[in-house]
């Protein structure tokens, strides 16, 4: 396992690279200059911006530049906000918002949509049956922004029992927090139910129920951990986009977390930046992944990694 | 010989041998008992309809050179709840909401179809190359599939809508599609090499090769018909995504270009006309009714559609 985890670390090296140059590819696709549209520059002005982001430089020296100031965590000013580091002044300031709730959404849907899952496959075709999956449609049948906006609309305005939005206080985080895992909780409610639909009719469930374990027992303790496989497959991923924010969760309510600079960077093609959120977003998805496997291992005793 | 029982059993035999079931008609016929999948079928038949007679609505507009209906200003204070005049209601630059959301239903339900052909289209030919191949050809497609995974995806979506300077509306409706369409088939690529590789060293492929057939053959006559279902269910599944990430291009604002209209541009709209002291439910009710019925619709046939190619569940 061990070494298994040390080969997995070392592969992390040429997919994080492969990821930059794409990254770095694909902004350079795209045509114009960063300061295109700051009409009326003065040549000489625009000369030093230039040389600021490196553009007077050939690509190769662009490419390696950034990447060493991102290697390092050293960072580079910003194209957008002049003077402030993507890393320092930006992100790191910006990521503990989204991860704390990231973390709060993440536990929520798993917890939300585990018991909803297990609920409806324990009598499938019943009323709980119906209502938790119904419940999980309205996860995936609206946009995240009608979702949080409603939401808002609801506990904030009409009734009051929730603020409206900002950072800081745990009552703040609730609604985010809702709207984020909606969508998380709903596939996982379908994941979890699918699996355990399967699982149940195994023969080791069998086993356990001759063997005269209570109902409860057969389901969490040997159902769950074998149907709740595709889920950990699912949680990788969605983990990675969860913590880097949602644009639309903190538009809504006002959240000063990351999820904004992955919009923005793009939309005003801050080079910088757009490189510094496709690094921290690749490296919480490698890690992710590999956290995701190790739990296969984990949950599955069938499964051995060499 | 002459023995009734035997006749009757022979004949039996007959008729089910001149009739045999292929797998995907037995999957079909599965798919038509799952009730869930059938009332998410005749969800989806309805928008599909109201659409195509919104779309013949803007048509006989057009043609009979009458005002096109989604963008027409009407008369009076606006904007209207829902009334005889206006079913929808009207927006608040006064145009009328049924005509808007029908056509947008058009534009929405279009990019949802893109998605699925650009992922069946790419997505299919990446993951049989791929998984095929094997070795060295595989290793690279493949990687080059998780690059693009691990590419923030909104980040790719803008990137390829900033790429074409020209903003006219035909050039942004297409640019739409292929950004959507562009990150729509990775999922398509592994799944459908997943299954080529257990399929690939699969006896009647085998046999196949050993009579002489070469690849494209084998691809086109045994791996192909076999990869129906799993291609059909992760298109079905493509749909309602590619719709949800142009609500959220819309949001953005890089959603098709006003006057036009889609459920995504809608909704952003009556999100941001949303206040406490008036609330104009009816701009936000009719596109998102007529969303959700189309993501729930589009769930349960994957869904159904799922369970019925499953090898298992014969």
């Amino acid at each position: 396992m061990a070494a298994y985890i040390l080969r997995r670390l070392a592969y992390f090296v040429p997919t994080l690279l492969a990821i930059y140059t794409a990254a770095f590819l694909l902004m350079h696709a795209a045509p114009g200059s960063p300061f295109g549209d700051e009409k009326g520059l003065p040549p000489e002005v625009l000369a030093v911006r230039q040389a600021e982001f490196h553009l007077d430089k050939p690509l190769w020296q662009q490419y390696v530049l950034y990447g060493w100031d991102l290697v390092t965590l050293r960072g580079h000013t910003s194209m957008r906000y002049p003077g402030r580091n993507v890393i320092h002044d930006i992100l790191a300031p910006a990521f503990p918002v989204s991860l704390v709730l990231g973390l709060f959404a993440l536990g929520l849907s798993v917890v939300v949509g585990t018991a909803a899952g297990v609920l409806s496959a324990a009598r499938p075709r019943s009323a709980a049956d119906y209502t938790a999956m119904a419940g999980a449609m309205i996860g995936i049948s609206q946009p995240s922004f009608v979702l949080a906006t409603v939401l808002l609309a609801v506990f904030s305005v009409a009734l009051g029992w929730l603020p409206v939005g900002g950072w800081g206080r745990p009552s703040q985080m609730v609604l985010p927090a809702l709207a984020l895992a909606a969508l998380p909780a709903a596939y996982i409610a379908r994941l979890v139910r699918t699996g355990m639909l399967e699982v149940l009719s195994a023969d080791f469930i069998r086993t356990a129920r001759a063997k005269g374990l209570s109902e409860r027992q057969v389901l969490l303790g040997h159902a769950l951990p074998t149907a709740w496989l595709p889920v950990l497959g699912y949680l990788g991923p969605a983990a990675a986009g969860i913590f880097t924010g949602s644009f639309v969760v903190e538009k809504v309510f006002a959240i000063p977390g990351v999820g904004q600079h992955f919009v923005d960077s793009a939309l005003h093609r801050d080079h910088p930046m757009i490189l510094a959120t496709v690094l921290l977003y690749a490296v919480l998805l490698v890690v992710f992944n590999l956290l995701v496997d190790i739990g296969y291992a984990w949950l599955d005793p069938r499964i051995r990694y060499e | 010989m002459s023995d009734p029982t035997t006749e009757s059993v022979s004949a039996g035999l007959a008729a089910s041998v001149r009739r045999p079931m292929s797998p995907v008609g037995l999957a079909m016929r599965r798919f038509r008992r799952n009730r869930l999948a059938m009332a998410g079928l005749a969800m989806l038949a309805l928008v599909a309809a109201s659409c195509a007679a919104g779309l013949v609505w803007e048509l006989s507009a057009l043609a009979h050179d009458q005002p096109e209906p989604y963008s027409t200003l009407m008369p009076g204070i606006h904007p209207q709840p829902p009334s005889a005049d206006y079913p929808f209601g009207t927006d608040l630059l006064g145009r009328d909401m049924l005509a808007r959301t029908l056509i947008g239903g058009c534009v929405s339900l279009g990019v949802g179809l893109a998605a699925a052909v650009v992922s069946i289209l790419i997505g299919t030919w990446w993951g049989v190359t791929s998984g095929y191949a094997g070795r060295g050809v595989d290793t690279v497609m493949m990687r080059i599939v998780d690059v693009l995974y691990g590419l923030p995806y909104i980040l790719v979506v803008i990137l390829l809508w900033v790429l074409v300077a020209d903003r006219s509306l035909q050039v942004r409706m297409a640019v739409l599609l292929l950004a959507i369409g562009g990150v729509s088939w990775l999922t398509m690529a592994r799944v459908v090499r997943g299954q080529v590789l257990a399929l690939r060293e699969a006896e009647f492929v085998q046999a196949a090769r050993a009579l002489g057939s070469g690849p494209v053959r084998i691809i086109a006559k045994e791996l192909l018909p076999n990869l129906t279902g799993t291609i059909l269910v992760c298109a079905t599944l493509t749909v309602p995504l590619a719709i949800l990430q142009e609500s959220f291009l819309s949001f953005l604002g890089l959603g098709v270009p006003p006057p036009m209209a889609s459920w995504g541009t809608l909704a952003s709209d009556a999100v941001a006309a949303l206040q406490p002291v008036r609330v104009y439910w009816w701009l936000l009710a009719a596109p998102c009714a007529m969303l959700g019925a189309t993501l729930l619709g589009l769930n349960f046939v994957g869904d159904g559609l799922r369970d019925a190619f499953d090898p298992r569940s014969r």
